[in-house]
Formats: C-alpha cells, sequence, structure tokens
C-alpha cells in the first residue's frame, strides 16, 4: 500500500488519496492520469492490468487499487 | 466553388435528408433536424444584431454544441470553442482576449459559468433553441449574401510563450482547403463514419466535424469517460460501425496501453489517422497486428497552417528504434526547409519547417506582434505578398525524400496531444510569492513536464493548488523538484541542459 501511495502522490500531489473513493466518478483522475498510473502499476508491482481491469469500481479509491493490484498479484 | 462551410451541410441536407449526420450516446440528428436546428439558432443569434463578430461556446463535446457552433456560422458570425472544464481563470483569460459578442452555454452549466466575466453577454443554448424550429429565411439569405471565404470560421486557443495564451483566427476558405485534400488524399465516402475524439476546442476536431458534412458522412462522438475507462470505447466504436478515426496520438496510446484490441476488434475501421506527437513505435505495432488491413496514416501540423500541411501513409514495417515521417505536403500546400538566414536548406540537412498556401490562418486574434513574428514574408523572394507560416518545427527530408520531424526551436513542447509554452507554466509559478525562481524542463522519455523551482521549503502541494486554478490539467508539472539553487549557465540563465541530465539522475536516485 506504501509502495501504490508513494506512485499516487508523485502523479497527483494534491489529491486526498487516503480518503477520497470517488477518484473515477468525480473526475478526479482522467485518461493521461490512469495511462500513467496503470504503467507505473504494472512496472512497479510486476502485474498487468488488463482492460477488463479498466473500470471505476477498481480505481475508485486507492483502497480499491490496492485490493485489485493484490488480486492480480494471485494470479501471476 | 464552396465559400461557405455551411454549403457542405446543405448539400448533404439536400441529397440525404434522412440520413444521420451526428450521433452521440442516446441522442442524433439527421441532416434535416442538423440545419433545422442550425437555422432556427442562427436566426435567434441574427436577431441580436452582433454581425461579424466572435461567439464564445462553453463547450462540451455533444451535438448541442456542435448545432451552436454551425448556428453561429448562419448568423454571420465565428466561433470559439471553449473547454467547460477549463479553469476559471482560464476562461476568463480567453474571454479577455476575444471580447465574444455573446457567450452560448448549457442550463445545466449555468453553475460552472459563476465568476466569469460575462458582462451581460451571456445567452443559454436552450434560450436559441428549445425544440421548436424558427427560422428567419431572409435574414440568413442576407447574411450569406455578404459571406467571403477569406471570413473567420473559428478561433482556437494555443499556447503562448507570454504567459497568455494565442486565438489562431481560421477562415472557412482554408478548412475548405483541408477538407478537399482531405477526402481526395484519403479517398473517403459517402458511407464514412467518423469516430470523434478530440474536444471541440482543439483543431483535430474540425477534421471529423468538416470531413463529415464535406463527404455526406456520419460522426459518431465518443464521450469522454470512455477514454478515462475504456472498456466500453472499443465495443462503441463496433457497434457504431466507425469507419475512421482520426485522433490525438495520446488516445491511441490509451488503448494501446489497456490491450483494448486483444477483446474487440473493430473490424469496420479501415483509416486510422493520428497526430499531436510522435507515435510510439511500440503503439503503432500493437494496432497494426490488431488491424493489420487498415490504412495507418502519420498527420502532421500546427493549427495555425487549419490541421495539418503533411501526411505519411505507414507503407512499410518499421522498427523499434526508426522513426514515422511525417511525409509529404498536402496539394495545395508547400513546404519550405528554411536555415537562419531564411535561404533553403540543402537535401537532407535540417531546417525550419515553413508552410506555404491557402491553408494559412488569418493570424493570432488582437495579437498583431505575435503574428508579425509568425506570419511573414517568403523570405525567398520580395516581388509580391507571399506569406509563409513559420512553424519552428526543425525537419529534414530522409534518404527517401520523406519529411522528417527533428525537434523544436525553442521552449514549446508537446504533451499528452497539447502544445505547450514551458514559459506559460513558468510565468504564474514565478508570480507566487514563496517562489524564487523556477525553471521547467520536459522529460520525453517518462513524458513528464518537470518543474524545479527554489524556495524557502517545498511546497509541491501548494504549487500544484495556485496552478490548477489558472492553467488546463494538461499544463501542470506531473513532477516537482524544490532545489537549493537552480544551476546557472555561463549567460546566467537557468541551465536547461544541466537540468535536463540531473533529471535521469534525479530518477535514478528514487
Amino acid at each position: 500500500m506504501e509502495e501504490l501511495m508513494k506512485i499516487l502522490k508523485e502523479l497527483r500531489p494534491e489529491v486526498d488519496f487516503e480518503n477520497e473513493d470517488k477518484l473515477i466518478d468525480n473526475g478526479i483522475l482522467d485518461s493521461f492520469d490512469l495511462v500513467a498510473l496503470v504503467g507505473e502499476i504494472n512496472d512497479t508491482f510486476d502485474v498487468e492490468v488488463e482492460f477488463e481491469d479498466m473500470e471505476p469500481e477498481n480505481f475508485n479509491s486507492a483502497k480499491a487499487m490496492y485490493a485489485m493490484i493484490q488480486r492480480l498479484e494471485d494470479e501471476v | 466553388m464552396i465559400n461557405n462551410v455551411l454549403e457542405y451541410l446543405e448539400e448533404a441536407c439536400q441529397k440525404y435528408p434522412a440520413k444521420t449526420a451526428f450521433i452521440e450516446p442516446g441522442k442524433s440528428y439527421t441532416y434535416e433536424q442538423a440545419v433545422e436546428i442550425a437555422k432556427t439558432i442562427g436566426s435567434n443569434i441574427a436577431q441580436k444584431k452582433v454581425y461579424g463578430k466572435p461567439i464564445a461556446v462553453i463547450a462540451d463535446r455533444d451535438l448541442i454544441s456542435l448545432m451552436g457552433f454551425f448556428g453561429i456560422v448562419y448568423a454571420g458570425n465565428f466561433y470559439v470553442p471553449i473547454d467547460k472544464a477549463l479553469p476559471l481563470e482560464r476562461k476568463n483569460t480567453i474571454l479577455r482576449v476575444m471580447d465574444p459578442a455573446l457567450v452560448l452555454y448549457q442550463e445545466k452549466d449555468a453553475k460552472s459559468m459563476e465568476g466569469m466575466d460575462l458582462q451581460e453577454r451571456h445567452c443559454t443554448m436552450e434560450s436559441l433553441y428549445h425544440g421548436q424550429v424558427s427560422i428567419d429565411e431572409e435574414a440568413l439569405a442576407k447574411v450569406r449574401e455578404q459571406h467571403l471565404s477569406t471570413m473567420p470560421l473559428y478561433i482556437m486557443f494555443t499556447s503562448g510563450s507570454t504567459g497568455v495564451p494565442k486565438g489562431v483566427v481560421v477562415s472557412h476558405g482554408s478548412v475548405v482547403d483541408l477538407v478537399e485534400q482531405f477526402a481526395v488524399t484519403f479517398a473517403f465516402k459517402e458511407d464514412e463514419i467518423f469516430a470523434n475524439q478530440a474536444p471541440f476546442d482543439f483543431d483535430v476536431s474540425v477534421k471529423d466535424i468538416y470531413s463529415t458534412i464535406k463527404n455526406k458522412a456520419t460522426m459518431c462522438i465518443i464521450p469522454k469517460s470512455m477514454f478515462i475507462m475504456p472498456k466500453k470505447l472499443l465495443s462503441y466504436l463496433d457497434e457504431n460501425k466507425a469507419t475512421t478515426i482520426i485522433w490525438a496520438a495520446s488516445a491511441m496510446s490509451v488503448v494501446a496501453t489497456f490491450k483494448g484490441l486483444d477483446k474487440v476488434k473493430p473490424e469496420s475501421l479501415r483509416n486510422i489517422m493520428f497526430s499531436g506527437e510522435v507515435l510510439p513505435m511500440k503503439v503503432l505495432h500493437y494496432w497494426q497486428k490488431n488491424l493489420p488491413d487498415a490504412n495507418y496514416v502519420n498527420l502532421y501540423g500546427p493549427t495555425e497552417i487549419t490541421c495539418n500541411c503533411t501526411y505519411y501513409k505507414v507503407d512499410r514495417p518499421f522498427g523499434m528504434e526508426e522513426v514515422l515521417p511525417i511525409g509529404k505536403a498536402f496539394p495545395n500546400t508547400q513546404i519550405l526547409l528554411l536555415n537562419e538566414e531564411g535561404k533553403e536548406v540543402a537535401e537532407g540537412e535540417t531546417g525550419e519547417i515553413c508552410v506555404r498556401g491557402c491553408s494559412l490562418a488569418l493570424g493570432y486574434y488582437n495579437n498583431d506582434e505575435a503574428t508579425k513574428k509568425a506570419f511573414c514574408q517568403n523570405p525567398l523572394h520580395n516581388s509580391y505578398i507571399d506569406r509563409i507560416y513559420r512553424t519552428g518545427d526543425m525537419g529534414y527530408y530522409n534518404e527517401r525524400h520523406e519529411l522528417v520531424f527533428a525537434a523544436r526551436k525553442d521552449h514549446q513542447i508537446k504533451h499528452m496531444g497539447h502544445r505547450i509554452e514551458l514559459a506559460e507554466i513558468e510565468i504564474p509559478v514565478n508570480a507566487l510569492d514563496f517562489i524564487d525562481k523556477c525553471c521547467c524542463v520536459y522529460d520525453e522519455q517518462a513524458e513528464k513536464i518537470v518543474l524545479f523551482y527554489e524556495a524557502a521549503k517545498e511546497c509541491n502541494v501548494e504549487i500544484i493548488e495556485k496552478l490548477q486554478v489558472k492553467l488546463p490539467k494538461y499544463m501542470c508539472p506531473n513532477r516537482m523538484i524544490h532545489m537549493e539553487k537552480i544551476p546557472m549557465n555561463s549567460h546566467e540563465k537557468m541551465d536547461r541542459v544541466k537540468l535536463k541530465k540531473m533529471l535521469s539522475e534525479v530518477y535514478h536516485e528514487s
């Protein structure tokens, strides 16, 4: 989780990732953020976020992202 | 000869009144409906007696904004799309530069209009068209009689190095030239379905809108949310049987990053065109592997020459280390590669890409100084008026005589498909009282805008919060580095070269 927070803080230092749970629904993250974010997640956690994973519920909060990463790590 | 883009719309309407012209999710207009709505909006604007003046549209990528554009043209005005997502200060800066006669917006966006410098000149789209057709043919005919193809059609704003964005004024004639050349060069047909990705305040969308009406084709607007969560994007293209996409290279990358084509292949796609920045080779390879039969075209050109001046049809395989050429000039357009003395460079040498032809914009709105700098007399002769546009891009011809983009002459960068003058970021940062000094560089490899700054203490969050209300999000730095002292070069200027070099070291550390 710490590693993920570091990525997120680097990407958008002004966003309150600890508490925000509508990152996608409220349009806080845009498509460019997501391209950068998914690239970082893939590299850092050695997973592959796939097309099927690109759903708001997986990206609305840091917690949801982390849950997705853990699921993907288990699949590897 | 076509002298007004509305003739395209009307010709299409005459031939195929019931054909679907424009689609957005859950809604569409036939050519007949589009003409009726646009004429109604135009008739209502004409009553306001603001003929010949710019009209701003707080735009979204939707049918009603599009109808607003056409309506404005019917009234004998020209439109200035302003993305409704832009920060307030940015919107106001644009309004100050252009001083529009009217600002159109939709009722649902009334809240976001608060704080805008409107001065009684705003009106809602709904007040111009509320479902009822009411056309003043006489007034519209009078407008049309006075029309010249040299009159402005739209203004698009682009980053300016003085910190104020510049409004590029483009005429009907230039857009007619563009879509005529596109139609011939790429053999567009009447059954074309253009799937629009680009925002309407970005001139990539001009190709979608006007190619659609010129070719009596259909335009299908892809909602922005599909590029954020692209799961539905490819099936949307497939369901709508999209044949042609003219996208920002960054949008092509979105699909490749998420491997969108692995699951759904929109086989109807036959023309895949991209521009805005260099398309990464791995992205091209990904698309080609999945849709091998489509035509791939690299398009190049700044807003000032009306979208694109050169194209390259990908006609051979490229290795990962190779660069995609920008190809050759469209018909009725000429490219000159000039050196510092204003002379043509020798074959193979690098020179500034300068453009000549009737695609040249009319200059920057209310900005004579910037206009004179970029649009100037062809330095190869002085016998008659012969304008060229200096792009500031450097290019050369490869051994196949294909034009290749080499670099920028100045501090302008391309980031996420947008043109950005780094000074436009530095100026507002320097204006913050807790900042002593700053310098922006672009890290091409990581595709990040990096801001180095001198201040008493680290203040990344404070900087970004202040910037977000002033600049569009794509202009905000992606990485901020606090420094005790920014290195200077021998000319006592901030040493951008050294800073760029340091970047790789910083990355190493983290």
